[in-house]
């Protein structure tokens, strides 16, 4: 088990968010979360990321629980690819990358080229080593979408978790961006990626974590769990599910004038 | 192995240090008392191998007592501000912040004003300026570790609030100081000026200068990730806290150390770092250093012009806002987008 959740119930304040979330992931499984707005995927990432601390319960990672971790620890396990990043200032597309790799060194040294080469082989991993030299923030959403995941590999950690990668994304893009981040898992990485799109995560995904209220509604591989109950339970949308060649497609059934 | 940028950033660099190098030697040849050029070089070498003397006591005077302390003073204060202004923009993610941000200045004007008012001698103005800049600071930072919500703002509010509170304090030292002889004195401390400098200030500024600068230097690559906020540079193993409270304290040790030695001088820690990020981007590991000889570059520059412009000295400080303001103006308004 690469990640564990065990119980991990969270509130802000008076306000409860999360209750008594349990699952684990796999190492190398592709899990996507799903859940209407607002109830509680960012809060459960930042959880395991570290920023939140004050959840009752267990979050394990490779047997420890990540409170128990330094920062650069946690950095070694797990790596966060951001929704959208808006830098202050411009930085170039390789140093991006390149602030991935600062967990492999001290407090007081530079970058080497050790590092310099792990960046780049992370752009080209994801196809775009021939932006290197240009301004991050000059690059269309895609492709920093794509950027941040270089960071990410740049940082070497064995899970991935991504909140919301592809929504300001356009259609071609979310589905290279998922495409790339499928591939990744193949090759060992785990992946939590919360989306909106469920047919993302029938599409992308191995198995799928659902919350409703704060808890979990399902969890399990995506073609079983993924049901037009779930969806209706989720999204209060009806659906149905088509065969196609191209695999499953979930279909809404809006009702014409309703 | 050196990326495009970062082969670009150090030929900015040589030539900066060029200009540099050569805007000080010229520096000891501006000013009433004429010396030779090439008597400014033979004095200053005769300090360090013997040369037999071919100049007059006086150009040595001139050149060693009054010139020499006051042109590396221009160059330690203006280094100084300059590349606190670059840290503190990086740790507040804001390109609009400037050395007094945390009420720093406001600090080291009650510091000095208070001990005016007491009739210190000038070092204990300068070391009562350089405290209470420090203090002002640490304490604005305990504050924000009291206070509920994000740090930055907290921070940054305090120091508004701290900044205010000092400025007060001042103005009612200068209303209860005596109108012959303190408050011009005080007056003239805060415009900023750099005449009298001894080499006694050197030595004095040289250690803190040194104690903020050396950490920078060395954290200089992790200062880029505390730009990506708080919680993105935590993912990546950087202990975010710890960072800002390390850079906020070196930055401050450097204001400190050049506003207690030359008074207000504004400017130098907004427009600088600015200029800088222009010339060579924004990473950290060559903006830091190119803000440093660019700052010393530019007060050389206008203390210069200070000194050398009218038959009275224009404080330095009244000098930076007229060349730094219309400056400003111009690049924000300029087409292509500079800032």
């Amino acid at each position: 088990m690469s990640l564990l959740v065990e119980n991990v119930s969270f509130s802000y304040g008076k306000r409860s968010v999360l209750h008594n979330v349990s699952f684990g992931v796999e190492k190398g499984e592709f899990l996507s979360v799903l859940g209407p707005n607002g109830v509680g995927k960012s809060t459960l990432f930042r959880c395991i990321l570290g920023a939140l601390a004050q959840y009752s319960g267990a979050i394990f990672v490779d047997g420890q629980e990540i409170r128990s971790l330094s920062h650069r620890e946690r950095a070694r396990r797990i790596a966060y690819i951001p929704q959208t990043h808006r830098p202050t200032f411009g930085y170039t597309v390789l140093d991006t990358a390149l602030m991935g790799t600062t967990r492999q060194l001290s407090p007081f040294q530079q970058p080497k080229r050790a590092q310099i080469d792990a960046a780049h082989e992370a752009l080209s991993r994801v196809g775009v080593a021939h932006l290197a030299e240009r301004n991050f923030s000059h690059l269309s959403g895609g492709e920093q979408q794509l950027v941040l995941i270089a960071r990410a590999i740049a940082q070497q950690s064995d899970i991935l978790i991504m909140d919301e990668p592809t929504s300001a994304l356009d259609y071609g893009n979310q589905l290279r961006v998922l495409q790339q981040v499928r591939g990744l898992s193949r090759e060992g990485y785990t992946v939590l990626l919360s989306t909106h799109n469920p047919q993302h995560a029938l599409t992308f995904a191995d198995r799928v974590l659902a919350l409703q209220d704060g808890a979990v509604a399902a969890h399990g591989k995506a073609e079983e769990v993924l049901t037009p109950a779930l969806m209706s339970g989720l999204y209060r949308i009806d659906v149905t599910f088509a065969d196609t060649p191209g695999g499953s497609v979930i279909v809404p059934l809006m009702g014409g004038e309703g | 192995m050196r990326t495009r940028e970062g082969r670009r950033a150090i030929r900015v660099m040589a030539l900066l240090t060029a200009v540099l190098l050569g805007l000080f030697l010229l520096s000891f040849r501006l000013g009433r008392y004429d010396v030779p050029p090439g008597e400014v070089v033979r004095i200053l070498l005769s300090r360090l191998v013997p040369i037999s003397q071919t100049w007059t006591d006086k150009m040595a005077a001139a050149v060693l007592n009054v010139r020499l302390p006051r042109i590396l003073l221009a160059c330690m204060v203006g280094g100084c501000l300059a590349t606190a202004g670059t840290a503190y923009q990086s740790v507040f993610r804001n390109p609009m912040a400037a050395p007094d941000i945390l009420g720093a200045s406001s600090g080291a004007c009650f510091g000095a004003a208070l001990a005016i008012l007491l009739g210190f001698s000038r070092s204990s103005v300068t070391a009562s300026a350089f405290v209470f800049s420090l203090a002002s600071v640490v304490l604005v930072y305990l504050i924000a570790q009291r206070a509920r919500g994000s740090q930055v703002m907290n921070i940054l509010l305090s120091g508004v609030m701290i900044g205010s509170l000092f400025s007060a304090c001042t103005s009612y030292v200068k209303l209860v100081a005596d109108p012959t002889n303190q408050l011009p004195e005080i007056t003239y401390w805060l415009m900023g000026s750099l005449s009298g400098a001894r080499l006694r200030d050197v030595a004095f500024g040289i250690v803190p200068m040194l104690i903020g600068l050396v950490p920078l230097y060395a954290l200089r690559w992790r200062i880029n990730l505390l730009t990506l906020g708080e919680e993105e540079a935590r993912t990546m193993g950087v202990n975010t806290k710890r960072l800002r409270l390390v850079v906020i304290l070196c930055a401050t040790v450097l204001t400190a150390t050049g506003v207690a030695i030359s008074g207000m001088i504004g400017w130098v820690g907004l427009v600088i770092p600015h200029l800088s990020r222009k010339l060579v981007g924004n990473d950290c590991r060559y903006l830091l250093p190119v803000s440093t000889v660019f700052g010393a570059i530019f007060l050389l520059l206008v203390d210069n012009v200070s000194r050398n412009l009218l038959a009275v000295e224009i404080p330095i400080g009244i000098l930076t806002a007229f060349v730094g303001a219309p400056f400003f103006l111009y690049l924000m308004t300029r087409k292509e987008h500079v800032l």
